[in-house]
């Protein structure tokens, strides 16, 4: 990785550790709360900005994603396996070490997935079907790309709160946290708020190091280059639908990922929460930081997913993000770090060309 | 107008005209649904909740403390709830919380308010909020098994003995649809079909079709949603002329209006806030319910709904418990678990520790449409 | 199933995808003259019902329509004023995200001004209650107008893009707006025209469709797709196209409830949507040209 963006990764490693040190030092450590939540949309964002800036589409989709990352953990850490001795789901579950027990209200135990495995078959199944979709979807362009991902997004959230099995419109309850180690855990509680930030933003670092490294290397130029124009791509032998197919995975991943942690995170995960509206929320967030911008995105995101989730925008939480998109089309298109006011203060004076 | 602007200016002004939280306020909490797809719970229980603190603070407020009310907007969904219930609990400390609105809501939440040892009095239908019943959750809906037995005993009684359910796909169909199928059998009624229906549909012709092909003598539709009116007109419409039952959700005039002449004659088990002109003046909850109606329709200019009294009683349950308890968190709660003969809008409440809802049967009364009014049913 | 079973669900389908049909051709209208897909139709279609709701309680029934569908498109011209109008290079993929947030920016408005409530207009003639019987299967009288609707609107929309002066310009706008321009046809106002009558036509829409179901200010996200949907279906910019599509659509989805959960209702238009989008993006009845339009600037 070059410096510039070595650096950048390393100033926000940084900040993740001295923030917390001042919040919790402060007495204000609730404040992790939202953050950490915050940081889960930010990776799914992180995806979309990729996918939006260099692959130049558009998904309207990504609550899909995040629905099946969310209900698959959810659903596979709840299930009822019975006595590690019982079925033979069970027994071969138990002696591969994929499954665990976790507490029920009762005060029993109960067994079911591990967490871990949960989240495993969570993210092999979104990749799996982000495959799939990708190959008609991804054929398209424009609007009909939006409106192709728009029905994925409104299908995955019709189904599953149509499904009994899934919670129908309760959604599923009372999943376990998921550890991925002694110190780093996600979900158990408000006395766990450290451990789940740092895991938290720990996986953005990771994640934004990673997406650095890959923008920045030979198929990040080629991501470009198709950005810039696909025939021009294609006419010097870059593979364009490959390469769109992966960043579509990617990003897909990267949803999936953030909705199996959120459904660890919260003990559940229901319907609301996979909706359109949440899909828009994310072009939102990559609108505003600007497409392509990764740091922009990812700075956009923590602070206004961050807000949103503390209640600041009040009743009117859809209009500021429906706003923010508005807003940034008409004056900040390529992100709000770019916003060219001096062109904007010279259209204001005299009318672009019909 | 009733926008919904309105009620968070009420709120924020509120907050706002109050000193700031010193030793002398009892900060109270709301988690509502007052925008997204629940909102026609939320937003009444908003605006019941910010007149009610307003007539409590006029009279001295709660057990000789200002109540400062704190209302959060969920928008419907379970990780907002959870992400401001936290906020509630750690960072604003209140004493109690109201809310959730919905069961998911509520489910999502009620881990949270346990562990922060917060009391939370939920306006959410699901038996599973108060069953298994944890120390600080309770519930001020009526139960939905309450209401389902009502009407199969109906039913029973005029010797239907094949339905068929329609529910909409929400917390609140679903569990009523749940109820239905367990109990159902035991009234000798056989559930021909049970469909689901979306809550934003905008004609359920194919759906009444369905129910027309399967011959069933009554049907019965479970929904809080706007789009129950619906099946509704599209029943009559059908030309099916078979008795119509509808949940405890139907209890809005704003449907009846919707549905028009259709709704003439549909049989509902309510509240007896939307007849309480026709109760006779020693009715327990007359004088409580005149009390409610009266202000809130001079306030908003809307009818009353039963789910904002599901709001006013919590608040009312809450203050009554501080009046027992006083700023021991322990002792309201425990106080809540005693207090019985509570008379609230949605009924009498006998609380008990193993009973965080304190509503029976006696909770609903089996109202009719007659002329666009609902009126009781009668023998 | 019996033959009176079959033709009521046939009918029921009928009136959904005469609904879908109209919010379809709005759609078609902006696209016709822009390439512009305006994903805040659906909004245009709530609107209109819920200020005729509104007038209504002022004025008599005609008039009030009449209000609702001028002062929607009132609105419709302003959001290409205000929002499309002033993008600089207006990318597809920015056009796509703008109307969204002006889709979501309406909604939140009728919020504010109308609250959660929900409204229905009285039926233009007769009541809730009033059904005719055509072949066994009755059948509301609103249902007959808003088929009744679709039907003019597709005729007059066809005379007038075929055989006006002003219909053949916007054409030219379609077609290509530089050369358009070059022949002094004035473009950016027909923008907005375009904008303003696919906003009427929605408007008139929700009026029409109003007494059978209910308005809220949450109606048009909904609607908004399925209209989508019957708009590629049918394939876009081609109106007669969008009805038979739309038919076509509602009798699927009424058949399917028939036999699966209806709970999955949903699922069969947004299933076909991705399928047609995969498989066949110009639709049932669209050229591959005209779908490939959509794709310039």
């Amino acid at each position: 990785m070059r410096a510039g963006p070595r650096v950048r990764v390393a100033v926000l490693a940084a900040a993740v550790v001295a923030l917390q040190l001042a919040l919790s030092g402060a007495g204000k450590g609730f404040y992790l709360t939202q953050l950490t939540m915050a940081a889960y949309d930010t990776l799914a964002a992180l995806g979309l900005s990729l996918l939006m800036g260099y692959g130049g589409q558009i998904s309207l989709g990504q609550a899909g994603f995040f629905a099946i990352g969310g209900y698959t953990s959810a659903r596979l850490t709840t299930l009822d396996l019975g006595p590690p001795s019982g079925s033979g789901l069970a027994r071969a579950l138990a002696a591969l070490h994929l499954a665990s027990f976790r507490p029920d209200f009762a005060g029993g135990e109960l067994l079911s997935v591990a967490p871990l495995a949960a989240l495993a078959a969570a993210l092999l199944l979104g990749a799996a079907v982000a495959v799939a979709i990708g190959v008609p979807v991804l054929r398209l362009r424009g609007h009909s790309l939006a409106m192709a991902t728009l029905a994925f997004g409104v299908i995955v959230s019709s189904v599953v709160v149509g499904t009994e099995a899934l919670g129908a419109a309760d959604g599923l309850h009372g999943v376990p946290p998921l550890a991925l180690g002694p110190f780093l855990r996600v979900g158990g509680g408000p006395s766990h708020r450290v451990e789940n930030y740092y895991l938290a933003w720990g996986l953005v670092v990771v994640t934004a190091s990673l997406l650095e490294n890959l923008v920045h290397s030979r198929a990040g130029r080629a991501l470009r280059a198709l950005h810039g124009s696909e025939d021009a791509a294609g006419a010097m032998g870059i593979d364009a639908a490959a390469l769109k197919r992966k960043t579509f995975v990617l990003a897909a991943v990267l949803a999936t990922a953030a909705g199996a942690f959120t459904a660890h995170l919260d003990g559940g995960i229901g319907p609301a929460e996979v909706s359109a509206m949440r899909s828009v929320r994310y072009v939102a967030l990559v609108a505003v930081g600007g497409m392509g911008n990764l740091w922009g995105t990812l700075a956009a995101s923590a602070v206004l997913c961050f807000l949103s989730l503390r209640g600041t925008f009040g009743v009117h939480d859809d209009a500021v993000f429906g706003g923010i998109l508005v807003l940034s089309m008409l004056f900040a298109p390529e992100g709000i770090l770019h916003a060219d006011l001096g062109a904007l203060a010279a259209r204001l004076r005299g009318r672009e060309a019909g | 107008m009733r926008s919904v602007i309105r009620i968070v200016a009420l709120a924020a002004a509120l907050a706002a005209a109050l000193p700031a939280a010193g030793k002398d306020s009892l900060k109270v909490g709301a988690l509502l649904a007052i925008t997204g797809p629940a909102s026609f719970l939320g937003a009444p229980e908003a605006r019941t909740l910010a007149l009610l603190a307003e007539e409590m603070n006029a009279k001295g407020g709660i057990g000789g403390r200002r109540l400062e009310l704190v209302v959060k907007d969920t928008g419907g969904s379970p990780e907002k709830a959870v992400s401001l219930a936290r906020q509630l609990i750690e960072e604003e400390e209140v004493f109690a919380i109201i809310g959730p609105t919905t069961s998911g809501e509520t489910l999502a939440v009620k881990p949270i308010a346990e562990e922060g040892r917060t009391l939370l009095i939920s306006l959410a239908a699901a038996e599973v909020i108060v069953n298994p019943v944890t120390p600080h959750v309770f519930k001020t809906a009526p139960k939905d098994r309450d209401a389902v037995e009502l009407i199969f005993e109906r039913m029973r009684k005029v010797g239907i003995t094949r339905i068929g359910l329609l529910s909409s796909n929400t917390g609140f169909g679903k569990a009523g649809k749940e109820q239905a199928e367990k109990l159902a059998p035991s009234y000798g009624i056989e559930l021909a079909l049970s469909e689901v229906y979306d809550k934003a549909a905008t004609d359920l012709t194919a759906e009444v079709t369905k129910l027309k092909a399967a011959r069933v003598q009554a049907i019965l539709n479970w929904s809080t949603e706007p789009a129950q009116a619906i099946v509704l007109k599209n029943a009559r419409q059908m030309g099916m002329t078979v008795p119509i039952f509808q949940s405890h959700g139907f209890a809005n005039v704003q449907y009846v209006a919707a549905a028009g002449a259709a709704a003439e004659g549909v049989i509902f088990p309510g509240s007896r806030l939307l007849v309480v002109d026709s109760l006779p003046a020693s009715h327990p909850q007359k004088g409580v319910l005149e009390a409610y109606k009266k202000a809130y329709e001079a306030r908003y200019r809307e009818e009353v709904s039963a789910f904002g009294g599901h709001a006013w009683d919590a608040l009312m349950i809450l203050a009554r418990a501080v009046e027992v308890g006083g700023a021991d968190r322990d002792r309201v709660r425990s106080a809540v678990e005693g207090l019985t003969g509570f008379v609230g809008t949605s009924g009498v409440f006998r609380f008990s520790p193993a009973d965080h809802n304190g509503l029976g049967r006696d909770a609903f009364e089996l109202l009719t449409v007659r002329q666009g009014r609902f009126v009781p049913l009668g023998p | 199933m019996t033959l009176e079973l079959f033709l009521q669900y046939l009918l029921a389908g009928l009136t959904y995808g005469s609904i879908y049909a109209v919010v379809a051709i709005g759609f078609n209208i902006v696209y016709s003259a822009s390439g512009v897909i305006n994903f805040a139709q659906g909004e245009f279609v709530m609107l209109g019902g819920m200020i005729a709701g509104s007038m209504a309680r002022l004025l008599p029934l005609p008039l009030a329509v009449a209000v609702a569908v001028a002062a929607t498109a009132a609105v419709g011209a302003l959001v290409e004023l205000v929002f499309v109008r002033w993008l600089v290079r207006p990318t597809v993929l920015r056009l796509v995200v703008i109307t969204i947030g002006v889709a979501i920016l309406l909604r939140e408005a009728a919020l504010s001004i109308w609250g959660e409530g929900v409204r229905s207009l009285p039926y233009f003639t007769g009541d809730e209650l009033s059904a005719f019987s055509l072949w066994g299967v009755r059948v509301s009288p609103q249902v007959l107008w808003v088929l009744g609707t679709t039907v003019a609107t597709v005729a007059l929309l066809r005379l007038f893009f075929g055989h006006t002066m002003l219909g053949w310009e916007m054409r030219a706008c379609a077609n290509n707006r530089d050369s358009a321009a070059l022949c002094g046809i004035p473009t950016r106002r027909l923008l907005t025209l375009s904008f303003a009558l696919a906003a009427a036509i929605g408007a008139l829409a929700g009026c029409v469709v109003s007494p059978i179901a209910y308005t809220s200010y949450s109606v048009g996200g909904s609607l908004a797709v399925k209209g989508f949907t019957v708009a590629i279906l049918g394939g876009l910019g081609n109106s007669s196209g969008a009805l038979a599509a739309g038919l076509v659509l509602g009798v699927l989805e009424s058949l399917s409830v028939s036999l699966w959960p209806t709970a999955y209702k949903d699922v069969v238009a947004l299933t076909v949507l991705l399928g047609i989008l995969s498989f066949r993006p110009s639709g049932l009845f669209g050229s591959r040209e005209a779908s490939r339009l959509g794709e310039a600037g």
